[in-house]
């Protein structure tokens, strides 16, 4: 859908312009969005709509439609005499069906599913395109009852995923993810009626949009409750994950809204944490590692045409990865040893710090968890100088701050030779500085860099205690959690 | 925050489709396809109409299927007489979900088996056991299943072509008995095939069954 629409719609510029001017007028509703994210309530959906602009010049706002306007419309779609008349008259249902309250309508009428079920499966083509597309208004109701409404025409959908028509097969998808997001019920079904196959087959299709929307169907079903269990391990057995690692390998192939639908997918199913060595075994690291690499490059040539919607995703993939015991006991060509990827993430922290810094965290999480156990990144990073950017990074946020400091002690628990890069620089007056914020979790892990900067190089503590830093941190000596901290702290200072 | 901008995303805050162009209207044309005659004018609707009419057509009765999958097990078991031969020794009516690898004797135990397991609904139009009377069209009403079929040669009114059974075969027959001479003949035809080196599938299966 990204690709056909860009094509069509407006230039790749405009529509991220587009985008920006929408967001900063859309805070309130972000923050609302965010508040339902953390209570798990972010449920999304997509919808397929073709209305030409000629139809809103008939009044714009279809209307709602009556129960006894339901069931004409119906009727004439199954028995009118000429075909024009009968997809006239789906096109009408389809439009009422827009509204939640024809929808209702539509439901609780007798025999309505059951018919538009026949005209789905009909030989009529443009009848059962018509028919789907009801379905698919359908689709898109919060109401759980409403999804469940569908489920006699699943076993169809499903069907029709392994046909040739490409534009009704995206439309078939969509559907289906919509479905999947609103109800157990529904999702109960469509496992045993072979979702799963089903989509393993589809994913071989040639498709751009076709991918796109397998991408979302998958995706929503990989963020079920009960995937962990009943989902994930039969998506893990299939042929699903080389195919989806294969949409994710940069190169002139590669389609960013296809790539962005998987690299989603992927991101369910390692949060689940199911079999994540499975997905190593397929060469996850060094695929989404190489793509990294391809995302900072595309970022350099200033082609940023939604690029951080893929970048979030990947980011999230590759640290999550790291952590899986089995990257290190795997050996020398599973692991992520590109050290080009600490240079990219810096190119993308660099990029995300002028366009989105909502998504630092994102990326020093990655820069963290590749830090935490590997000497080697470390010394990339001294040796690319990257100490100083990251520094630079500090007054964005507290978390971010909690987070670069967490780094630069990664960087500083790997001995006397890393803390000898670290200082003397700018470092120093960088941990004054943030001993003076009032955020407990900022100022407790300046005092851990602290810590293992005076133990690694006690000829720090002169220059720190010459630069006041002893009432920096008298400063927090009341504080709880702080407390201890600050007393061995001030010991060793004083000691040495 | 990464969610939230994924579910944006998905909200079509950069797919807004309210101005998303009409379909491109062409001049009137007619399906090509020889004995339809459906005129379209916009290339999309022709292109489903194409894929879901003329794209996995049964050449013998030429009902159209929705997959490639439907359309071959449809000709093995409605116009493959070899397979009407076999599924008397063997379990050959196959799960029609993709991925399900089981065998039925008949085709009831394979709808039992779709109901049952895969919660298919009990009259799921592509799995129409076969009638005795000549399909007009695709859209049938929920009519009778009662009619048994998964035996042999049950397809006396049948006015199909031939099957892709070895040379020589003939549809006329309706009778069990004369199955058996029909058995004969089919294995006779098929020790000829071995003998040539042939490696065609039902000669081996043929070759399985004997043993």
């Amino acid at each position: 859908m990204w690709s056909r629409r860009q094509g069509r719609l407006r230039p790749t510029v405009c529509a991220v312009e587009e985008l920006r001017r929408r967001r900063r007028e859309q805070e309130p509703r972000d923050l609302a969005l965010r508040k339902a994210r953390r209570e798990q309530q972010l449920v999304s959906k997509r919808l397929l709509r073709e209305d030409a602009p000629e139809e809103a010049g008939e009044g714009c706002v279809a209307a709602i439609l009556g129960e006894a306007e339901v069931q004409q419309f119906l009727r004439q779609a199954q028995r009118g005499a000429e075909e024009k008349e009968r997809e006239g008259a789906l096109i009408s249902l389809r439009r009422g069906l827009q509204h939640p309250e024809t929808q209702q309508t539509f439901i609780q009428l007798e025999g309505s599913m059951r018919t538009l079920v026949g005209l789905l499966t009909s030989n009529q083509a443009l009848l059962q395109l018509e028919a789907a597309r009801c379905l698919h208004e359908l689709s898109h109701s919060e109401q759980s009852t409403i999804a469940e409404a569908c489920l006699p025409a699943t076993s169809y959908l499903l069907t029709y995923l392994s046909g040739h028509s490409s534009d009704f097969i995206e439309l078939c998808l969509y559907t289906l993810g919509n479905l999947i997001v609103e109800s157990e019920a529904v999702r109960r079904q469509l496992l045993p009626q072979g979702i799963v196959p089903a989509l393993a087959a589809c994913i071989q299709s040639p498709h751009v949009a076709v991918l796109e929307a397998l991408g979302y169907a998958l995706s929503q079903l990989l963020q079920a409750k009960e995937a962990p269990e009943k989902i994930i391990p039969s998506i893990l057995a299939s042929t699903l994950p080389q195919h989806m690692l294969q949409m994710l390998q940069p190169g002139p192939k590669l389609n960013p809204g296809v790539a962005v639908e998987f690299a989603w997918c992927l991101h369910y199913i390692i949060c689940s944490q199911v079999s994540n060595p499975l997905l190593i075994g397929h060469g996850a690291l060094s695929t989404l590692g190489l793509l990294l690499l391809d995302l900072a490059g595309a970022v350099q040539r200033t082609e940023d045409a939604g690029l951080e919607l893929l970048a979030c995703p990947v980011l999230r993939c590759l640290s999550n990865l790291l952590t899986e015991a089995a990257v290190e006991t795997v050996g020398g060509q599973m692991q992520l040893r590109d050290e080009r990827v600490v240079a990219a993430l810096f190119i993308l922290l660099q990029f995300f710090f002028q366009k989105q810094p909502s998504l630092l965290p994102e990326g020093l999480w990655l820069l963290n968890n590749l830090t935490a156990n590997s000497p080697s990144f470390c010394t990339s990073l001294l040796s690319l100088d990257l100490i100083e950017p990251l520094l630079q990074l500090l007054p964005v946020s507290n978390v971010v701050s909690v987070m670069v400091l967490t780094v630069l002690c990664n960087v500083a628990e790997k001995g006397p030779a890393y803390c000898q890069r670290l200082w003397p620089g700018p470092l120093l007056p960088a941990l004054l500085h943030t001993l003076a914020f009032s955020d407990t979790e900022v100022v407790g892990q300046s005092l851990e860099l602290l810590h293992l900067l005076f133990l690694y190089q006690p000829e720090a503590v002169q220059v720190f205690l010459q630069q006041s830093g002893l009432q920096a941190l008298e400063r927090h000596q009341e504080e709880a959690q702080l407390q201890d901290r600050v007393c061995a702290l001030r010991q060793t200072a004083l000691q040495g | 925050d990464g969610d939230v901008q994924r579910h944006l995303y998905l909200q079509d805050v950069l797919m807004q489709v309210a101005d998303a162009p009409e379909k491109p209207r062409v001049p009137a044309f007619a399906c090509q396809v020889a004995g339809c005659c459906q005129v379209f004018d916009a290339l999309d609707d022709y292109e489903h109409h194409y894929h879901t009419l003329h794209g996995n057509v049964c050449s013998f009765c030429k009902r159209a299927f929705p997959s490639g999958h439907l359309l071959d097990a449809h000709i093995l078991e409605w116009h493959d007489s070899l397979f009407q031969i076999l599924s008397e020794r063997q379990d050959m009516y196959q799960c029609l979900v993709e991925g399900c690898t089981e065998k039925f004797k008949t085709s009831r135990d394979r709808k039992d088996h779709l109901v049952r397991m895969h919660l298919y609904p009990v009259d799921f139009r592509f799995d129409k056991p076969k009638k005795s009377r000549s399909p007009t069209s695709a859209e049938v009403p929920g009519d009778s299943e009662e009619r048994s079929e998964g035996e042999a040669m049950e397809i006396c009114s049948e006015p199909v072509a031939a099957s892709p059974a070895p040379a020589g075969e003939r549809r006329t027959y309706s009778h069990r008995s004369v199955s058996k001479l029909f058995l004969k003949h089919v294995l006779n035809v098929c020790s000829v095939l071995r003998i040539l080196g042939c490696t065609w599938a039902a000669a081996l299966l043929i070759l399985n069954s004997e043993r």
